[in-house]
């Protein structure tokens, strides 16, 4: 579905993303996960249009899209949920979630996943009104996931979703993750918290100074020795 | 005694709401535009300068309705702004915010020296259908009908403009842009478009805000875009820069503290007019940094 092929991303001098090659199936979650700095957000932040890299090429399903606009991403079905959820902070719930449903003209459709994404997380629903900035870090987080999905994703990359959050918070979106996957949208999740992220990935991909250093399927990764010892805590 | 009579204050009133309107609109056009890009275009009073002489050409030449004039002026400000857009602020996008900053003081001399190269530095009348200037009295107030299609023209605008970014989509856009520009292009926003179209609604309103100051004060020249420019970039600041319901009330304050001072004030003082002006704006500033509508965290630095 999704295919990195030698991407060579720059911040002006700095070389961020070293030939990465990552590449995700229909109806996987797959997970990225490394230290801070690895260069895990940029890899999303590449896919999505938000920057260009300056080598390699990115394929989603089928179709090159190395240079295509962020819009037009978007609209081929790749919704991003950025670290740190970004929000629009003075809209409310409602029109946070209106703006994920942005490119789409079928209001009653929109209508009906709106119902669906307060099913998910209930709480949203009783704060239709509220002003997003004034959520707490929880609720911005369920926030930014239910506007991630109003653009009815084929894939949904999500940024360092558990970041900041109380770890009963943190259980209740890795379910809803399981269940959207469940439901056919493919997932490409980065994580600071590669336990929780192992648990319910297929695959990963272990990510260090711009480079994957390891990957394979979950198991695999979970009884890799260095891996427990740098990103499980054992 | 005349001089503080209920008349006289009302008169002053008056004569506020129609200047206030006039600096409101080129105020919105400064806030739209600081708010998305973070962009503080000092071209944009000469931009009110294209629109007033515009405006003179199709007066003299058309001999039209009122309203023609204005939608015309209208469509050449929305082309003028997505040209300069284009052209200048564009290619500048990701360099740092001083670089836009200076690029608008180049355009700004650009557009003025142009202008002083093309029509001469000489001031020219500029005459409206005698029908315009027709008085009205209402109670002990007098004002010509030019000043009520300015203040109704003017109110008509703010009103739609502000429906227009809080119900349309492309204002829902604007809005979600000037908040979080990266988390826009992820919702399938095309900023490019918003900031375009930004510039062009801005820079349309500013034309128009040109004509009605041609027509309130009788005189237009190319170095005439300066200080309603600055007044209206210290309205949208005082105001609360990023809301457009804070420019339009900074338009207003400075409209009516400009007439009453000179109303009120001796009139050998009236001359200090700006200088009273700037200190009330420092005055506001001192007491809520963020504007009068800002939020806390938006103080500009």
């Amino acid at each position: 579905m999704l295919e990195l092929k030698g991407v060579d991303v720059y911040y002006g001098k700095l070389y961020i993303l070293k030939g990465i090659n990552v590449s995700v199936k229909k109806g996987e979650i797959v997970t990225i996960i490394g230290a801070n700095g690895a260069g895990k957000t940029t890899t999303l932040r590449t896919i999505s249009g938000l920057v260009h890299p300056r080598g390699g090429s990115i394929y989603y399903n089928g179709k090159e899209i190395t240079r295509e606009s962020s819009n037009n991403i978007v609209k081929m079905g790749i919704s991003h949920c950025p670290e740190g959820r970004q929000l629009f902070p003075y809209m409310t719930v409602r029109e946070n979630l209106l703006l994920g449903a942005y490119l789409r003209n079928d209001t009653n459709a929109i209508k009906e996943d709106m119902e669906w994404v307060y099913s998910i997380f209930p709480i949203l629903a009783e704060r239709q009104k509220q002003i997003a900035g004034t959520l707490s870090g929880g609720e911005q987080e369920m926030l930014a996931i239910g506007r991630a999905l109003m653009s009815r994703p084929k894939l949904l990359m999500l940024d360092e979703p558990s970041l900041g959050l109380a770890p009963i918070v943190v259980d209740k979106i890795f379910d809803v993750i399981k269940e959207l996957n469940g439901k056919g949208v493919t997932i490409l999740l980065v994580e600071q918290n590669a336990n929780m992220a192992l648990e319910i990935a297929h695959r990963g991909y272990v990510m260090e100074t711009g480079k994957i250093s390891l990957q394979g399927s979950a198991r695999e990764l979970f009884e890799d020795e260095a891996v427990k010892r740098a990103y499980l805590g054992g | 005694m005349s001089f503080l009579s209920i008349g006289y204050i009302l008169q002053q009133v008056a004569n506020g709401f129609i200047l206030g309107s006039i600096y409101s609109l080129v105020a919105i056009g400064f806030s739209m535009i600081f708010s998305i890009i973070g962009l503080i275009n000092f071209s944009h009073g000469d931009i009110l300068m294209l629109g007033a002489f515009s405006a003179l050409a199709f007066i003299t030449a058309l001999h039209g309705p009122i309203w023609v004039v204005f939608g015309m002026v209208g469509v050449v400000g929305f082309l003028i702004g997505i040209a300069i857009e284009r052209v200048a602020f564009r290619p500048i996008r990701s360099a740092p915010q001083v670089t836009g900053f200076i690029t608008s003081l180049a355009i700004s001399s650009l557009i003025e020296n142009f202008g002083i190269l093309v029509l001469t530095a000489q001031p020219r009348s500029f005459n409206i259908p005698d029908y315009l200037n027709g008085l009205l009295n209402v109670g002990a107030v007098s004002f010509r009908v030019i000043d009520a299609i300015i203040v109704a023209l003017s109110t008509t605008i703010v009103i739609s403009l502000y429906m227009y970014t809080k119900y349309t989509r492309m204002g829902m856009a604007m809005r979600a842009t000037a908040q979080n520009i990266d988390a826009s292009r992820l919702m399938g926003i095309n900023v490019n478009r918003v900031i375009m179209i930004a510039f062009a609604i801005g820079s349309s309103l500013a034309a128009i805000a040109g004509l009605m100051w041609g027509a309130k004060f009788g005189q237009i020249s190319p170095l005439m875009g300066f200080l309603p420019g600055l007044k209206a970039f210290v309205a949208a600041v005082i105001g609360g820069i990023r809301d457009i319901r804070g420019a339009v009330l900074g338009g207003y304050v400075l409209g009516f503290s400009e007439v009453l001072f000179v109303g009120l004030l001796p009139p050998d003082m009236s001359g200090y007019r700006d200088a009273f002006v700037f200190t009330l704006l420092i005055v506001i500033l001192l007491i809520k940094p963020e504007g009068m509508l800002g939020r806390e965290e938006e103080v500009i630095k």
